[in-house]
């Protein structure tokens, strides 16, 4: 990090209402990033508790039309055809070798594909899509952010009518303060929450106006990061990466029935090939004994000290007030209760497979209670 | 009873022939939340310059180095119990640990407070 050079960095849209308000910045997916204001704990918390804004204006927006369907199922292994309008999905950018490129989250709107993908990957992304032949635009003057916590609906339906009514991974278009917004309800936090897509030149006056409410603090990439953690999200270029398969990154659910019997998406046949087989490696959760973190990069062994795996996000969790992490193991080592010994720097730990999430998830969905 | 500082952002408190060891207000700050801390054991040998105990914070692990050598006589036990004290009083009751000094001029090129708290205005 220390080697990134201020001018090589963009500012967002919200970089001078960041700084306004106490953000320790940050180089983060070429961008000057908010990692904290009071601190990645109390900010966690008061998300777990209140409503948490997160800028998250680095990811990529991308919009691409209606008629691509079939040149993006070729790189997705989602049911696009079968995607109901305004219905958000979890999907992956896959390659021929059937590694990630990326997730992201596709919605069928009534103006075409919209895909969210990771800052860090976007243009990648986008060099991938044109490779393959799929005609988009690149929403670059779109900003994002996202509002989370058990408040965040009550919050933002206070400004934006009828927001209330969407349940877990439902969209719609609403006015926001007056603001033209893509809404959905939907998080990386396991929250309750929605994420908010507007223009970037109305994005200070919506992130005031949300802010406003006394139940609503800006939060860090810090915070993001351990709460997402908790809620057993992997996040790219940690948890997955090209060489990670959907199976091995335990991500079947984006993978959907009718892509599993007819396949014809990128590195299909080696994932085809895992899932009836099961993988090499799984990804899990473990939690560890003591206070002391075990980081990503730190090795995981087996009872005969061999390597079995490596950590990839690693962390104390606030909520639990313990250390946890995820990572690789062998397969046969995936099961919740499997005993682990971690090593990090020259010292052994001992850990436990946990089942994911660390923290019960807290989504609205509909006909259950939350 | 003198007080220097290290570049490394430790400070140490000398009486006597004894010294205690922590870190500054400015580490703390740049650490966020200390959620772990680890601080040598009485008897250990410490070498000026040398890894001395660990800090870590939500983010990130840090090394504490010894700003001088010596044996260590005492560890503070109430940052293992709760180690956002390093936080709230990092150069009060968040102190490491305790250093019977084996060269006490070993001290003479560290900063005293002035000079390292103008030091840190220029970070």
């Amino acid at each position: 990090m220390a080697d990134v050079l201020e001018t090589d960095l963009n500012s967002l849209p919200l970089d001078g209402w960041h700084r306004g308000r106490g953000g320790r910045m940050v180089p983060f997916a070429g961008y000057h990033m908010p990692v904290q204001y009071e601190g990645i704990i109390a900010e966690h918390r008061w998300t777990r508790t209140h409503a948490g804004l997160f800028d998250v204006s680095h990811m990529g927006q991308i919009l691409a039309p209606l008629d691509q369907t079939e040149a993006l199922e070729r790189l997705l292994p989602g049911d696009l055809q079968a995607m109901s309008e305004a219905r958000p999905k979890y999907s992956l950018l896959l390659n021929e070798a059937g590694g990630i490129l990326d997730d992201l989250m596709i919605t069928r709107r009534a103006d075409g594909w919209y895909l969210v993908v990771n800052g860090a990957t976007k243009h990648g992304d986008m060099d991938v899509l044109r490779a393959a032949g799929v005609a988009f635009t690149y929403l670059e003057d779109q900003a994002l952010l996202a509002l989370q916590g058990p408040e965040a609906v009550a919050v933002i339906a206070a400004h934006a009518s009828g927001v209330a009514e969407l349940g877990f991974m439902q969209a719609g278009a609403f006015s926001l303060g007056g603001t033209e917004a893509w809404i959905s309800r939907s998080g990386y936090t396991g929250e309750d929450g929605v994420e908010i897509s507007i223009p970037a030149a109305a994005a200070e006056a919506v992130a005031d106006l949300l802010l406003a409410d006394e139940r609503v603090r800006p939060i860090g990439l810090g915070a993001r990061d351990s709460l997402r953690l908790e809620a057993g999200l992997p996040l790219y270029g940690h948890d997955l990466d090209e060489t990670t398969t959907p199976v091995a990154a335990d991500l079947l659910f984006a993978i959907n029935k009718r892509r599993r019997a007819e396949g014809g998406f990128a590195g299909a046949d080696r994932i085809l090939a895992e899932l009836e087989q099961g993988p090499v490696a799984k990804r899990v959760g473990f939690t560890v004994e003591g206070r002391q973190p075990v980081r990503e990069g730190a090795r995981i062994l087996d009872d005969e000290g061999n390597e079995v795996g490596r950590v990839t996000s690693g962390g104390f969790s606030p909520s639990t007030e313990a250390p946890i992490g995820m990572g690789y193991v062998a397969a046969h080592l995936g099961q919740p209760g499997t005993a682990l010994t971690l090593e990090q720097r020259g010292k052994l730990f001992r850990g436990t497979v946990a089942t994911l999430p660390f923290v019960p998830h807290r989504y609205h969905r509909k006909g259950k209670t939350a | 009873m003198s007080l220097h500082f290290t570049k490394e952002h430790e400070w140490i408190r000398v009486e006597g022939d004894t010294a205690t060891v922590g870190i500054t207000d400015h580490a703390q700050s740049q650490l966020g939340d200390i959620v772990f801390a680890e601080a040598p054991e009485a008897g250990k040998q410490l070498t000026k310059g040398g890894d001395a105990a660990v800090v870590e914070s939500v983010k990130a692990a840090s090394d504490v180095y010894a700003p001088a050598s010596g044996e260590v006589v005492e560890a503070n036990p109430a940052i293992a119990d709760d180690p956002s004290i390093i936080n709230s009083d990092p150069e009060g009751a968040g102190w490491f640990f305790k250093l019977r000094l084996s060269d006490p001029g070993e001290l003479d090129g560290l900063m005293d407070e002035a000079a390292y708290r103008d030091w840190v205005a220029t970070l």
